[in-house]
């Protein structure tokens, strides 16, 4: 997917003045809210008219104010996943999923119904209405619907904003997994970083209007270390191996975690603040903390009034941080050998 | 106690029949509207909107002497209506009008009430799933304002039924041809001997407008049944 954008629109006393390229199938579009984000997302989907500019997707030209060209919404072949799960309240589940599809030309009618209800499990789901239904149905449904419409990009507008943070946690396989399996791509707009980072790799940073920065989800993170209020966040990805006395036993890479908030679930996805690991130069003789891991460090980057430290714990990274008089106590460079001490409490688990 | 006429019997069919013609002609044209004035920007709007509202506040007696100006014979349109061998003046059909025009606010504002309710992401949602603008006002818009649709019709069925002021001017009082329920009670509260005859209409008139209402809450029940 391309997509090249010079184009304005006012609304209200608000001005967005989007111009950029961006190619990638899975972009990030990072923002407050108030930063335009929205508005952006309604001038490539058609549904707001740019006051002037032109706007291309994969090389067609959407909209353009000097040759006269707007494309309506029904031609662009967008679909929106919503804040909101926007079901059509009269209409069953089965008829809201084929909403889109029983309107896409037959040539781009490529997305097997059955294969794509059961990826999101929504066999039992089909005849019923759609009122009753949890959060979490609902916008697996408007999720089914987007992508049903076989649209060429799939355009999803803080689709997790609205649901409590268990739920979002296991609505965002799905969205992943949808997108990846039938090949759409899609730009993911949300003002989380963490959803960034568990959906995208490639971020466009939108404020006040304008595109000020295209980069990566992780080095966004790094790079707003020093004034989040949580640090840097580590997301782990861990395999459940067995309980300990109250504890569970994870393993990440080639080590074993001990984890206070595990659960019974094979696999679980726990968050670990940079500010939440204790760094020692050598190895402690004894700790309350639960995990020590022996680490190298890989890379450290300035943030703010802090150091980030990048560490490789076998093959895994984590990273730290510490105050500049810190790293220099403990002599930090890249290379030398370094403890890292985690409370089991100190995982926060996902989902 | 309920004892009806023949000439009785013609102003209950004929009150019936012009209350459901009124309704049937200004359906389409009170969607129509109620739709532009909820999702279209354009100019002029301000004024359609006192437009299609005046027949609210003008007195019905006013709207049925404008229309004859506009109808009658040597009316504004009435070269036009000649030309194609019409007649409505004193005919039900102008009773349908002076109907039509009088219930159209009160049904544009149900339908309107009905339509600014619908969350306008729905409308959004089904535009970039690959429906026309079309397509949205009859898969999304309409059925999301049936209920609307029938407090409106209803209301303007039952005040098709109680149009006096407008009909008496436009289709006169003439039994069996324009004289409907009102304007046979009219006429038999102005007679020495007509007060149980006037009563037993009333009566009829009170019947109806209950079924009205009933079928009205039977049909929103109906509608708000869905899971």
């Amino acid at each position: 997917m391309e997509i090249r954008i010079n184009a304005q629109k006012s609304i209200g006393g608000f001005t967005l003045s989007a111009d950029f390229t961006v190619t990638g199938d899975q972009v990030g579009i990072f923002g407050e809210s108030g930063s335009g984000k929205s508005t952006l997302v309604g001038l490539l989907a058609g549904l707001h008219q740019p006051d002037r500019g032109e706007i291309f997707l994969d090389g067609e030209c959407l909209f353009s104010s000097r040759k006269g060209i707007m494309v309506p919404p029904e031609k662009r072949r967008i679909a929106i996943v919503f804040q909101q799960p926007c079901l059509f309240p009269h209409l069953s589940v089965k008829s809201n999923l084929l909403y889109g599809f029983r309107r896409a030309a037959p040539e781009h009618r490529t997305i097997d119904f059955a294969a794509l209800v059961s990826v999101l499990k929504l066999d039992t789901l089909l005849e019923r209405g759609v009122n009753n239904l949890s959060g979490g149905e609902k916008q697996r449904v408007a999720l089914g619907r987007a992508v049903l419409a076989n649209p060429r990009l799939l355009l999803m507008d803080e689709p997790l904003s609205a649901l409590d943070d268990t739920l979002k946690f296991q609505i965002i396989p799905y969205l992943k997994s949808v997108s990846e399996q039938f090949r759409i791509p899609y730009l993911f707009i949300s003002h989380s970083l963490v959803e960034m980072r568990l959906m995208v790799e490639k971020v466009l940073v939108v404020a006040g209007g304008r595109m000020v920065e295209q980069t990566t989800s992780d080095q966004l993170a790094r790079s707003r270390m020093g004034q989040s209020q949580v640090g840097y966040i580590n997301l782990l990805e861990l395999e459940a191996i067995r309980r300990m006395e109250g504890l569970f036993v994870y393993q990440w890479g080639d080590t074993e975690l001990l984890v206070s908030a595990g659960n019974n679930q094979p696999t679980a996805l726990f968050e670990l603040s940079s500010r939440d690991i204790i760094l020692f130069k050598k190895h402690p003789e004894a700790i309350s903390a639960r995990n020590l891991l022996d680490c190298i460090v890989a890379n450290t980057f300035p943030a703010g009034n802090k150091i980030g430290v990048e560490l490789s714990c076998g093959n895994r990274r984590l990273v730290a941080e510490v105050v500049v008089q810190a790293a220099d106590d403990l002599g930090i460079v890249t290379g030398s050998e370094i403890f890292a001490a985690i409370k089991a409490s100190s995982f926060r688990r996902l989902g | 106690m309920l004892s009806l006429t023949p000439a009785d019997y013609d102003a209950v069919r004929l009150s019936l029949k012009v209350a459901l013609a009124a309704m049937a002609l200004s359906l389409p044209f009170g969607f129509a509207f109620a739709y532009m004035v909820t999702f279209l920007k354009f100019r002029g709007k301000v004024l359609l909107e006192v437009f299609i509202n005046l027949p609210l506040t003008l007195p019905p007696v006013v709207i049925g002497y404008l229309l004859l100006l506009l109808l009658g014979k040597n009316g504004w349109l009435g070269p036009l209506l000649d030309l194609f061998g019409i007649r409505l003046i004193f005919t039900w059909k102008a009773a349908v009008i002076a109907s039509a025009v009088v219930g159209f606010p009160l049904l544009v504002r149900s339908i309107r009430i009905g339509m600014e309710t619908i969350d306008h992401q729905l409308i959004q949602a089904s535009r970039t799933l690959g429906a026309r603008w079309y397509d949205t006002l009859i898969t999304v818009i309409l059925p999301l304002s049936l209920r609307g649709i029938i407090a409106g019709s209803s209301l303007m069925f039952a005040r098709s039924l109680g149009e006096f002021g407008a009909t008496i001017i436009v289709a006169g009082n003439i039994p069996g041809v324009t004289q409907t329920i009102p304007l046979a009670i009219y006429e038999y509260a102005g007679s020495p001997t007509g007060e149980s005859m006037a009563m037993s209409l009333c009566i009829v008139s009170v019947a109806i407008s209950v079924l009205v209402l009933l079928f009205h809450e039977f049909l929103g029940k109906k509608l708000g049944g869905r899971d």
